[in-house]
């Protein structure tokens, strides 16, 4: 197929429905609103659902529902939606149920501003609700990168019946790219033999996160674990970039920022300096493995962010803390430039800005 | 080769638009794009922008503080755009709502009555199109045929524009190539 | 020999942690003969709240959900928009569904969703101990409103037949009791039509069912039948708020 210049909301959107992600809720936020636009109008013509809810606490307990009922269902928010899908998506996972959420995230915290940010990193990749759970976490970089992710987002929701979270900002939503659509081949996903969608031959299904019994409780968190488990070992998805020569810094970064990093990296290099990029795809779980490899021959690391550095923890953990780990971010809305990257690697290397 | 250009006016004068044309046209000629917009309130008639990057490599950073090259239809517009352009770039001014000039000797400028254009082709509201063809006809970034046939595709639900917006593409690709040379 | 009296199918035989006195039983055992009476059973998903009635999923012989706090009507939707051929109800105390989750029900209403909620007014908190809730009457002791419920400081009781009957779409919209025979006979035959109407794809049906709470109202069982009827049903009346009712189509009232 053709490549066709897309904004990202529209082409998650698309995304989404080509993978079967037919089953669809929303409320308004920017800088979202496109992939709910959109949708309208696409889910007609497919034969899928699209309904807007009064809340994201609604739509988010919607996904409950059908995700309960063995359905497709997914959803898309912006960072203050998303906090208020908070409690279901705690839900959604005590019960094991799929689900995909992409969250195109603002400034915050509060109300915040509709400008791109990464601040929502550790409520996606910590657990973001209450009780102990977590989900697996994409960070696409690009538009065409976004759509690739969508239909992995979904199988793999299925294949661990857990909630999936999208992790844009608003430059990927709101950039139009040159992208195609690919089809994309997965192994057979098991019977939803647990959904609620009648009982007519078998024992009734219930989809439920009560456990009053403390051993049953504890079975489930341990099941839980080692389902996040099975996710570090399998699911772990980065890029490299000039890793393939010599280096003396790492630079860590995911989504738009690492494609400012990217510039930084042959801006350096013009001067000499070797740097390379690990850009991890999946958030949740994070590339430490890789990342402590890959930090063997640097002087430091610098995380990336467009946030206050929400993510060098798990950089400094990636690397044992056995070596520096420094930190570069903008905030508010204001996206790091390849030269203000530039200018801190330099700093720290004491070669001046 | 990478080119930037930043299409800038008020809310309504369909700069996003003719970023969209410009980076689509890109595209079927198998380059790197990307448009990036400013969004939000300012969709909503303040002042409106889109970055078109256009490259023969994979475009990293989308965010691009020194553009090569603007394309501004008010005033706001040049006074925020013309002094960040990269020395050697190009400006593309609207003379019909800018009484100044950039105060810069080291771009390549060219006037172009826009809206006046427009307006004496049939249409006030293709004024987008003049700055979009004299941007083409300024820095050839795409062949103007390719330019052309995109403009067309992407008009196509509303056939009755097209005449005067090719009109206007075509009176704003001379004056560009006349700046050119 | 004739069998005159037995568990209905979609009823589990499991027993109930209910108090002595509750009146959830007579409303399970009622949404379980209809759905047997109706051959819905196969097709059914309820909805279970937080509230006394967290468990009722243990108590019916087919699928269910449980919600989060007010959020079943939410979930209904969810279930109903994703699979309408499924057969879905909410299960909802008054804390439940007239205090945190109004939005969900006002919002569910209006847009007609075509399942069917068994609302429980019992005029309490009761899982949480007794606590005032919306539907609390007017000087009613409770541990939070230990001087009687001040309607000038927290207003009247939400009477939510009236406020849903309300809006525009169309509806089933009735409210029953189950303290005497009497209301039950009337209460079974309005949720019989609310699922008939839901099976038929016809509208979004709403069954509000007064009911008594003897350990939090602090009265036996039979004294607490007694106070409902003195106190609740002058002032909830028993009726029906809503049949369909004529879309004008056009008319701007």
């Amino acid at each position: 197929m053709a490549k066709v210049l897309m904004k990202g909301n529209e082409a998650i959107a698309e995304a989404a429905v080509r993978a079967g992600g037919l089953c669809y809720f929303c409320y308004p936020i920017t800088p979202q609103s496109e992939v709910a636009e959109y949708l309208s109008r696409r889910m007609p013509e497919v034969g899928g659902t699209f309904l807007q809810g009064e809340s994201e606490v609604a739509v988010s307990n919607m996904l409950y529902g059908a995700a309960g009922a063995g359905v497709r269902a997914w959803s898309t928010s912006s960072s203050p939606g998303i906090s208020l899908m908070m409690e279901a998506l705690s839900y959604i996972a005590a019960s094991e149920l799929p689900t995909v959420v992409v969250n195109i995230v603002r400034t915050g915290p509060g109300l915040g501003g509709i400008l791109p940010s990464q601040g929502d990193y550790l409520q996606a990749v910590k657990g973001g609700g209450h009780g102990d759970y977590r989900c697996l976490v994409y960070a696409p970089s690009s538009v065409q990168e976004a759509v690739e992710l969508m239909p992995l987002a979904f199988d793999r929701a299925d294949r661990y019946r857990n909630p999936v979270i999208v992790l844009g900002d608003g430059m990927i939503g709101q950039m139009m790219e040159p992208v195609e659509f690919r089809e994309h081949e997965f192994p057979p996903l098991p019977p939803k033999d647990w959904a609620t969608d009648g009982c007519k031959g078998r024992k009734p299904n219930i989809v439920n996160s009560l456990y009053l019994d403390p051993v049953k409780e504890e079975e489930l968190n341990q099941r839980l674990a080692a389902k996040y488990e099975r996710m570090k070992q399998n699911e772990v998805m980065y890029e490299e970039y000039m890793t393939d020569r010599p280096y003396e810094v790492l630079l860590v970064a995911y989504g738009t920022t690492a494609r400012v990093c990217k510039t930084a990296i042959k801006k350096l290099a013009e001067d000499r300096i070797g740097a390379a990029l690990l850009r991890p795809i999946t958030l949740f779980p994070f590339p430490s493995a890789r990342l402590y490899e890959l930090a063997k021959p640097v002087k430091f690391l610098m995380s990336v962010e467009m946030s206050c550095g929400q993510m060098v923890e798990d950089v400094e953990l990636g690397v044992r803390c056995e070596k520096p780990v420094y930190f570069y971010g903008r905030q508010g809305g204001l996206v790091p430039t390849p030269e203000e990257v530039v200018d801190q690697v330099k700093k720290r290397l004491g070669k001046g800005a | 080769m990478q080119t930037e250009v930043v299409f800038a006016g008020f809310g309504g004068q369909g700069v996003m638009l003719a970023g969209m044309v410009l980076a689509e046209t890109g595209m079927n000629l198998d380059k790197e794009v990307v448009w990036l917009p400013s969004y939000g309130p300012e969709m909503r008639g303040g002042t409106a922008n889109c970055t078109v990057i256009i490259a023969d490599e994979p475009i990293a950073s989308p965010i691009i503080l020194h553009p090569r090259d603007a394309a501004v239809m008010n005033r706001p517009s040049l006074e925020k755009f013309c002094p960040s352009l990269r020395p050697g770039g190009f400006a593309v001014v609207n003379k019909s709502l800018i009484p100044v000039d950039p105060e810069r000797e080291d771009i390549t400028v060219v006037n172009v009555e826009a809206n006046k254009i427009a307006i004496e082709a049939g249409s006030g509201k293709a004024a987008n199109m003049v700055m979009l063809g004299a941007y083409v006809g300024a820095t050839e970034v795409v062949p103007f045929d390719a330019l052309v046939e995109t403009a067309k595709k992407v008009l196509q639900k509303k056939p009755k524009l097209v005449p005067v917006n090719m009109k206007c593409l075509d009176q704003g690709y001379g004056i560009g190539q006349a700046a050119r040379a | 020999m004739e069998t005159i009296f037995k568990r209905p199918e979609a009823l589990a035989a499991a027993p109930t942690h209910y108090c002595p006195g509750c009146t959830h039983g007579i409303v399970h055992r009622m949404i379980a003969e209809c759905l047997d009476e109706l051959g819905l059973r196969e097709r059914a998903v309820g909805i279970a709240p937080v509230g006394c009635s967290v468990l009722a999923y243990n108590y019916f012989n087919f699928d269910f959900q449980q919600a989060s706090h007010g959020r079943a009507p939410a979930v209904a939707t969810g279930i109903k928009r994703g699979r309408p051929e499924m057969i879905v109800f909410t299960y909802q105390g008054d804390g439940d569904l007239a205090s945190i989750g109004m939005a969900e029900i006002v919002h569910a209403a209006n847009r007609g969703e075509k399942f069917t909620v068994v609302f429980i007014n019992n005029a309490i908190y009761g899982m949480t101990g007794g606590q005032m809730a919306p539907t609390t009457m007017p000087g009613q002791v409770t541990t939070t409103s230990p001087f009687g419920r001040d309607v000038a400081q927290v207003g009247y009781p939400v009477r939510m037949c009236e406020l849903l009957a309300a809006l525009k779409t169309q509806g089933f919209i009735e409210r029953v009791a189950v303290h005497s025979p009497k209301y039950i006979i009337r209460a079974k035959k309005a949720l019989k039509k609310a699922f008939q109407y839901q099976a038929d794809n016809k509208c979004f049906s709403f069954v509000e069912c007064l009911s008594t709470c003897p350990t939090n109202w602090g009265m036996t069982p039979l004294a607490a039948l007694d106070w409902l009827e003195k106190n609740m049903v002058p002032y909830y009346p028993v009726q029906n708020f809503k049949d369909l009712v004529e879309q004008g189509g056009g008319d701007a009232d």
